[in-house]
Order: C-alpha cells, then sequence, then structure tokens
C-alpha cells in the first residue's frame, strides 16, 4: 500500500507551523502502522481495539491542549485538530474515544474540577490508565437536554443519583462518568466512579455504524457518590455545552479525516479500475464526483484552519463551531457515500474503508448536536430569532 | 555515555526524481524532505542507550536550514541537543566525513551512531571515513548493539548470515533496519523540542575530490512481451529468456 500523503489542493500546509506538521504527520504514521492494519477486523467484530488506547496515551493524545503538568502536550488547538483529523482517517470511532476522554471527560476535569479532583484524574487519564465517559443524553432527551430526568439528592454527606443516560460512548469500559444531572432543578456535573454501588453501564448493542467503539448506557438506581464528586465550578447547561462545543471542535476536524480517506481511496479506484478499456476515471460523470470531493475537502481544511486560530486567539464563538461540525461531517457523508458509487459493488467491501466511514458518519451527522441543530444555532446567531422555543 | 547521531535530510522516498535544468543536480521543485530512514533507527538505538547508561545526546547535520527540519524531528525524538553545520556548498562524500569529523572531534564522544547509508546519494562512505578520520574503530550494518564496560557488542549483517564483533569505545557505529523500531515523537516531544536549542555552526571548508558532471535518468522500462497463454508457450519462452534475456 503507498503511504497516504494527505489531501492538500490549497498548499494548506504552508499555513501550518512546523510543529503542527510534525505532529500531523506523527499521528498519520501512528494511524498507517496501528490503527489500518486492525481496524476492520474490529469492526467486523463489533469491539474497540481496547490495546490502541495505550499507544495513543504514549504519543500524549488524550487531553494534548492541556498543561504539561498533568502530564499533558500543552499543544495549540490547530495541532490538536490536526490529531483528530489523522485519527478519524483511520476510524471515527477511534477519533470518538480520544474525543471523549480530552474534550468530554479531561475537558470538564480540567476546567470544573477541583485541584484535587484535577490532581487525582488527570494524569491517569492522560497515561491512558483510566478512562473516562460522558453522560448527559438520556433516552427521552437528545437535542433537548435541559430536559433531563435524572436527579441528584442530598443525603448527608452523599448525593443519591437516579435516573438513566444513553448512547455513551466508552461506558461500560470507563473507569470514571462525568454525569449531568439535576440537584433541586439545576444541572450539575458529578464524577461517578465505575463499581459504585447502584450504576451499572451495559453495552448497546446491535449498531451497523461506529461498530469499532463502545456505546452504553448508564443506569443510576440509589447511586450514592461522595459529595466531594460534584463539580463546584458548574452551574446549569452552560457547562455540558462547553464541554460538547470542546467535542465538536474536534469532529468538524475529525470529518476531514474521513473524507480523505474515501476520497484517496475513491481516487486510486477510479484511476486503476478499467471499464469499455479504460480507466473510470476518465469518464466525465467520475471526474465529477471527485471534483466535487476534492473541492469540499478543501473548503472543509480552509473552515477547520480558520477555526483553529480563532480558538487559539481565545476569539472563537460557539456558533462558529456549530458551522464547521455541520457541514464538514456532512461533506464527508456525502463523499462517503459517492466514493462508494465510484467503487461500484467493490465499494460495499471491507477490503476498502469507504462503507466503514459512510456507515461511521451516519452517527457523526447526528451526534454531538444533530445537523439541524447546528443549522438552528447558525439561524438563530444570524437571524436573532431562536426556532426551536 | 555521550553520544552523537550524525543525521541527514534526505528527498521523500516516493518522490519521483527529475534532473534539474543544469544537468547535474535534482529538480527541487515539489521535493519533500525527510529525516533519512536509517538515521531513525541511529536515533532509537542512541534514546535506548541514554536510557540504559545515562549521559547525554546529541545530533548533528550538515546542510542548508532545511535541514532544521529534521534536526527538529530528532529532538522531539527525545534527543537532547542539535548542532546545525550550516553550509549549502557542493560537497562530496569526503568533504562532508572531514567536516564532520572536525566537529565531532572536539565533541569527542563515546558513540557515535550514523544510519548505515543516506537514501539520497547512496554513497555509503561516511560513517566509514569519519572513524578513519577519528582514528577510531568502525562497525557497519549493525542489527544488534550491546554496550558494557567502555566496550561494544554488534550483530552486523553480511553475506548469507550474521557476524558478531567487538570493540572498544569510543566508537563509530551504523545502523540497519532491524536494530530496532524506531519510537514516534510524541505530541509532548514536538511541543518541548521547541524550547530545545538547535546550535549553527560553520563547517571546516574541505574542497571535494570528486564532481558530479551529470545527471540522467536510467532508460525507461520496455514493454512486456507475452509468448502466449497456456503450455504450448513454454518452450518458447525458456528458449527467450535463455537465449534473449539470457537469465536461465
Amino acid at each position: 500500500m503507498t503511504k497516504f500523503k494527505g489531501v492538500d489542493y490549497y498548499n494548506t500546509e504552508s499555513l501550518l507551523s512546523e510543529e503542527e506538521i510534525l505532529v500531523r504527520d506523527t499521528v498519520r504514521d501512528f494511524v498507517d502502522d496501528n490503527i489500518l492494519p486492525i481496524i476492520e477486523k474490529h469492526n467486523r467484530a463489533g469491539t474497540f481495539p481496547m490495546d490502541l488506547v495505550p499507544k495513543m496515551a504514549e504519543l500524549g493524545m488524550f487531553g494534548s491542549t492541556l498543561p504539561a503538568k498533568y502530564g499533558c502536550a500543552e499543544m495549540n488547538n490547530v495541532a490538536y485538530g490536526l490529531v483528530m483529523q489523522e485519527l478519524e482517517r483511520g476510524d471515527s470511532g477511534v477519533r470518538s474515544f480520544a474525543s471523549v476522554q480530552s474534550a468530554l471527560v479531561m475537558y470538564p476535569i480540567y476546567s470544573f474540577g477541583s485541584e484535587e479532583q484535577k490532581d487525582l484524574w488527570l494524569p491517569k487519564l492522560a497515561t491512558g490508565e483510566k478512562i473516562g465517559c460522558f453522560g448527559l443524553t438520556e433516552p427521552d432527551y437528545g437535542s433537548n437536554p435541559g430536559g433531563m430526568i435524572t436527579r441528584a439528592e442530598e443525603k448527608g454527606d452523599c448525593y443519591v443519583l437516579n435516573g438513566a443516560k444513553m448512547w455513551i460512548t466508552n461506558g461500560t469500559i470507563a473507569d470514571v462518568a462525568i454525569v449531568w444531572a439535576k440537584l433541586n432543578g439545576v444541572v450539575h456535573g458529578f464524577l461517578v466512579e465505575k463499581g459504585t454501588r447502584g450504576f451499572t453501564a451495559p453495552e448497546m448493542k446491535g449498531k451497523h455504524s461506529l461498530r469499532a467503539s463502545v456505546t452504553s448506557e448508564l443506569i443510576f438506581q440509589d447511586c450514592m457518590i461522595p459529595k466531594a464528586n460534584m463539580f463546584l465550578k458548574t452551574d446549569g447547561l452552560k457547562a455540558p455545552l462547553m464541554c460538547l462545543n470542546q467535542a465538536r471542535y474536534g469532529i468538524a476536524w475529525g470529518g476531514i479525516g474521513s473524507a480523505m480517506a474515501c476520497y484517496d481511496s475513491a481516487l486510486n479506484y477510479a484511476k486503476s479500475r478499467i471499464q469499455f478499456g479504460k480507466p473510470i476515471a476518465s469518464f466525465q460523470m467520475t471526474q465529477e464526483k471527485l471534483v466535487y470531493m476534492v473541492t469540499e475537502i478543501t473548503k472543509a481544511q480552509l473552515l477547520c484552519l480558520q477555526l483553529g486560530r480563532l480558538k487559539d486567539q481565545g476569539k472563537l464563538r460557539y456558533q462558529q463551531v456549530s458551522m464547521a461540525k455541520r457541514n464538514n461531517v456532512a461533506i464527508a457523508l456525502d463523499i462517503a457515500r459517492i466514493a462508494r458509487e465510484i467503487l461500484g459493488a467493490n465499494g460495499i467491501l471491507d477490503e476498502y474503508p469507504v462503507m466503514r466511514h459512510s456507515a461511521n458518519l451516519e452517527s457523526v451527522k447526528t451526534y454531538e448536536g444533530t445537523h439541524e441543530m447546528h443549522t438552528l444555532i447558525i439561524g438563530e446567531d444570524i437571524t436573532g430569532i431562536p426556532a426551536y422555543v | 555515555m555521550n553520544i552523537v547521531v550524525c543525521i541527514n535530510h534526505v528527498p521523500d522516498t516516493e518522490t519521483k526524481v527529475k534532473v534539474g535544468s543544469d544537468g547535474k543536480s535534482i529538480d527541487q521543485a515539489g521535493v519533500n524532505y525527510m529525516l533519512n530512514p536509517y538515521d531513525e533507527f541511529a536515533i532509537e538505538a542512541a534514546l535506548q542507550l541514554k536510557e540504559k547508561h545515562g549521559g547525554q545526546t546529541l545530533v548533528v547535520s550538515l546542510g542548508g536550514d532545511a535541514h532544521k527540519e529534521t534536526l527538529r524531528k530528532a529532538l522531539a525524538m527525545g534527543i537532547e541537543k542539535a548542532v546545525l553545520l550550516k553550509d549549502t556548498s557542493v560537497r562530496d562524500s569526503f568533504s562532508i566525513a572531514k567536516a564532520l569529523a572536525e566537529e565531532l572531534r572536539a565533541i569527542s564522544p563515546d558513540c557515535i551512531l550514523f544510519g548505515k547509508q543516506s537514501i539520497d546519494y547512496y554513497d555509503e562512505q561516511i560513517p566509514g571515513l569519519v572513524a578513519e578520520f577519528l582514528g577510531m574503530p568502525s562497525v557497519s550494518v549493525v542489527v544488534k548493539l550491546d554496550v558494557k564496560d567502555g566496550t561494544v557488542m554488534c550483530e552486523r549483517e553480511i553475506e548469507g548470515g550474521h557476524e558478531i564483533v567487538e570493540t572498544r569505545l569510543p566508537a563509530v557505529i551504523s545502523a540497519q533496519k532491524g536494530l530496532n523500531e524506531p519510537r514516534y515523537p510524541s505530541l509532548k516531544g514536538i511541543m518541548a523540542a521547541k524550547t530545545k536549542p538547535i546550535e549553527e555552526r560553520q563547517p571546516a571548508i574541505v574542497p571535494p575530490f570528486v564532481e558530479v558532471i551529470g545527471m540522467n535518468k536510467p532508460p525507461g522500462k520496455q514493454p512486456g512481451k507475452i509468448v502466449g497463454t497456456d503450455k504450448s508457450a513454454v518452450p518458447e519462452l525458456i528458449r527467450l529468456l535463455h537465449e534473449e534475456a539470457k537469465v536461465i
């Protein structure tokens, strides 16, 4: 197999620093060496490749923008985005693992946790010794998390949790869950450790998408946790939405990765597949498809790059993240589907990555804010009129 | 233990090389450069020696500013210091080796590591020449390395087998694929590399002995010939292999 060289029609590489390029290339090599050879097997079996965790941790892929004192790489957000891009070129499920660990577990502990909570959890999460998950979504409350049913009640030195969360990436394998529940009607964040009485996390089976990722329910039945496990710096939905915004930022970059993988596969196939005595890449309709793909990838790259620069300058608005997540995942899914068409029947085989990416992206399009919710977030931003209340 | 790794910045292995307009150098346009792959084994060996025996690690490269990218990668992998012998003049292996040797003499390392060759010009001369200039033993094409009490045991590839040799330190050792599994630069390492210094020095000027007077691409591959598609073609195939291709 020839080495993946990236897709860079507009020489966006010239907009990256030397370190950013080295970060990208390192993760790109890591994906070629460690993820691509095993991913189809895990996708077939519906298992998460656990042995990747220490390897990813050794490279510093967890919480990589957080301070070095917790054992993190302290990179900028563009470098972090490039890590997400490359991981998703491998698989959206593997990228999801890293996204959750970094943006939905380490980020809230760092942002809202006490010094003790940070010192206890961040170094272990950075080394992959501990795995985390994030429980916000409930069976009946997805786009409308404010309606959540999960409750916390004060009882002596403890809080008692009751309720259920659903669609939780890493849930079953997590050592710690960041759980959002209402205490006296206000949403708060709680750290719930694996093995706490009254807490179970059964895996959800039967997925046609993100098969190489663990998705779980979190069930709390009179689950007592120490009072010290509540985040003191959170009050209301803003905190979990800040976490989601971190994750969405990574997902926007991830979309470029899966899109590049599909485009690369389709381009190579089109150039070598002979029909009517010539490569199918010589047909106008195939060229139109390929041109659409490379154009959308180029636009997505520029969108993310500027988004990352804004984030690094502290000028990012969450509506801008919505735009990138909404656009990049949608085009990635389009590109995956079109790539499948170019590959014809071969496109449905797991000898090629496109059907796996396509199936994965069906989830990515509606998780971390559905495509529609992001449309409404931007819609409200530009008109001043919220359409969802 | 004081360990120095000499590294080179070479065209990416997938580069389609074009001869430049002067007819004696390669056209640089569109060529991506990278750390010479064999040098990665040398860097990994240096890091492992340091982890086992303690000491200092340093990378040295001779070339223009572009070599900093490669030096930075070595720093990101964990090497502590880098020296760029800044020079863009035309040199042959002798003049590069001489300049490296001058620099290395001043540093007086316990162990000097190279990749077994650079994949740009394939001269395969530098490690041996440097050892000679420094009066040090040289072991090439090494696939196993063990340092103990000032001596070094090396396993090296020879035709059809391995040879085990022992020598004293300081020595020059050139690394072959198989010596180790080079680590990835970690993301932390990449960030840390930003703060590690790359010292620039002027290398000794040594006139080259050898001058490149021309470069030509090899002739294009001749199209194949289909002799037949069933067993009746075998005698003719054998005749052609024997008489025309002269390979059997």
